[in-house]
């Protein structure tokens, strides 16, 4: 290798040094750490900035002792962990029902079939309907208007949702199903529709019914194409179980409302907000991690 | 004898009832077992809408297309089995980007014609090294070159052995390097005497492969001939016009 190299010093462009970088490499390597520099100092000035304008204000040293009380943080966190599983409980449940019903919505929308009319109409009002009405309404009407039905009497064990039919464990997760498959009915549409009409043309010329093609050329491709906007949904899911504790679910933020009242205190607010970060980053993460895979698996050059 | 594939009289047009627009007009064509026939015209003349209605992606407005002698364009007839004799290439490849090189040629024969996974994997995978592809299974589209994809979507045409091929432009997006290596393929498929239709630009492969050649111009045939008189005594002088002037841009 080295021994190839020696003539070719007589050529005009640079050529490679083993063991030395190009030049090319260098100027990365110089351009790398200047940007790095640049960021580290404007991070540094903007972070002091911001830590100055708020503890230099007149009302800090009470909302520091209000919000931020390192002993009462220390106590409240790991009671709030406690709780975090019945919120990861919720999600767990509600997601999948999302997603089986978002797609029959989805399906519904788009069904060309004649006989299959009422439920195209169906499903366009109904994703008017709760996309429409604000997600803290539905969980009201639905949580505390079916079990006053009384549909059955006494307590009736119902499915895995941990609770007799007229729970809040039944009938919340239920609330957020409809809301929330609504919205990801929406999203599953587009992807859909998003599906060049090239791919079914290639589909139906092999003799592939109309069914078939949607199965298996259409829905893959569709549901690739939205995971990330799907998974934007799911995120404000998982915060938005926190709004089942108004049917008196006691999860992270009903609890650390709990502990505010009782000690006056902001502090578990504070600790609970943390604890749906620890959650919700991760889950962010995963995706970015799983379309990136997808990507680099079917494509030929990534461009990053 | 009946033909292969008669169009009879088919008319075509697009759009509403004030701007009408006739892509086929009276359109009327046949086709033999085993023969070859060529599409060429300008862009826009109906080529590709022809294919298109042959293939039943595009109902007719007026006449019929008869295959094997049985009219398969009456209104309300089930397409699907009617697709599955028929094979149909793209110009732009259409092959599925979510599934590897083997899924997409396997699908339809295991869909479709319920055949078993192994087998269908099999005959896929000896179609694939009978076109020099068969290291590109695991591949995906999108890994693939213009050229390679295309001749992926001719294997997946032929998976389902049809009886009849048709063509659409398949070279018309490739670079010349690439034209070659499918070129080669398609004649392949008329040494093994398989019955086909191309839409093409490339008038030296029309030449050489068609046993027929159709001009079209405006949604009507106006020449059809075999290859060596249409190309060098045209009837037409619109076909003289539009030879002349594919002679003049090199393509010849």
């Amino acid at each position: 290798m080295t021994e190839h190299d020696e003539g070719a010093d007589n050529v005009s462009a640079p050529s490679r040094v083993p063991g030395q970088l190009t030049r090319r490499e260098q100027w990365l390597r110089r351009r790398r750490r200047r940007s790095a520099t640049v960021a580290l100092a404007s991070t540094a000035l903007t972070f002091g900035i911001v830590i100055a304008v708020v503890t230099g204000s007149s009302g800090w040293p009470k909302v520091k002792a209000l919000f931020f009380d390192p002993a009462r943080f220390k106590d409240d966190f790991p009671e709030l962990l406690g709780y975090l599983w019945v919120d990861v409980k919720l999600f767990l449940q509600c997601a999948p029902l999302i997603i089986i019903w978002g797609m029959v919505i989805a399906l519904c929308r788009n069904t060309r079939n004649p006989v299959l009319f009422p439920l195209r109409v169906f499903a366009a009002v109904y994703t008017d309907f709760f996309r429409g009405v604000p997600v803290i309404l539905t969980i009201y009407l639905i949580g505390f208007g079916i079990p006053k039905l009384k549909l059955i009497e006494g307590d009736v064990h119902f499915l895995g949702f941990g609770g007799a039919w007229n729970s809040p464990y039944l009938w919340g997760p239920i609330a957020l199903v409809l809301a929330y498959s609504a919205y990801v009915a929406e999203v599953f549409r587009a992807g859909i529709e998003s599906v060049h009409e090239s791919q079914r043309a290639g589909a139906r010329s092999l003799g592939l019914s109309q069914t078939q093609t949607l199965r298996h050329v259409v829905l893959p491709q569709a549901v690739r194409r939205v995971i990330p906007p799907l998974m934007n949904d799911f995120l404000s899911l998982q915060k938005d179980v926190a709004l089942l504790s108004i049917l008196g679910i006691v999860e992270v933020f009903r609890r650390a409302t709990s502990i505010k009242d009782k000690t006056f205190n902001f502090t578990p607010l504070v600790a609970a907000a943390v604890i749906f970060l620890v959650l919700t980053i991760p889950e962010t993460r995963l995706v970015d991690w799983y379309t990136n895979r997808q990507r680099k698996r079917t494509s030929g050059t990534v461009i990053t | 004898m009946t033909a292969k594939l008669r169009i009879d009289d088919v008319q075509k047009s697009f759009g509403g009832k004030h701007d009408r627009k006739v892509v086929l007009d009276h359109v009327s064509l046949e086709v033999g077992e085993h023969e070859v026939v060529c599409l060429i015209g300008a862009s826009g003349s109906g080529k590709s809408t022809l294919l298109r209605c042959i293939n039943l992606l595009e109902p007719i407005d007026d006449g019929a297309i008869f295959l094997d002698g049985v009219d398969i364009s009456e209104p309300g007839l089930d397409a699907d089995p009617i697709r599955r004799r028929i094979g149909m290439v793209f110009q732009s490849y259409n092959l599925f980007p979510h599934m590897s090189v083997l899924e997409n040629i396997t699908l339809a024969p295991t869909k479709v014609l319920h055949h078993d996974k192994a087998e269908a994997r099999e005959a896929a995978l000896e179609l694939l090294s009978r076109f020099s592809l068969a290291d590109k299974a695991a591949a995906y589209p999108d890994q693939l070159s213009g050229g390679q994809q295309q001749r992926v979507a001719i294997v997946r045409a032929l998976a389902m052995k049809p009886e009849l091929m048709l063509l659409d432009e398949v070279t018309a997006a490739l670079d010349p390097v690439l034209v070659g290596e499918v070129l080669n393929v398609i004649r392949d498929m008329r040494n093994e005497g398989m019955t086909m239709v191309l839409a093409t630009h490339e008038m030296g492969f029309a030449r050489e492969i068609s046993d027929q050649v159709c001009f079209l111009k405006d949604g009507v045939v106006l020449e059809s001939a075999p290859p060596d008189q249409l190309f060098t005594a045209p009837a037409h002088a619109e076909t003289a016009e539009f030879l002349e002037r594919v002679i003049a841009s090199g393509r010849l």
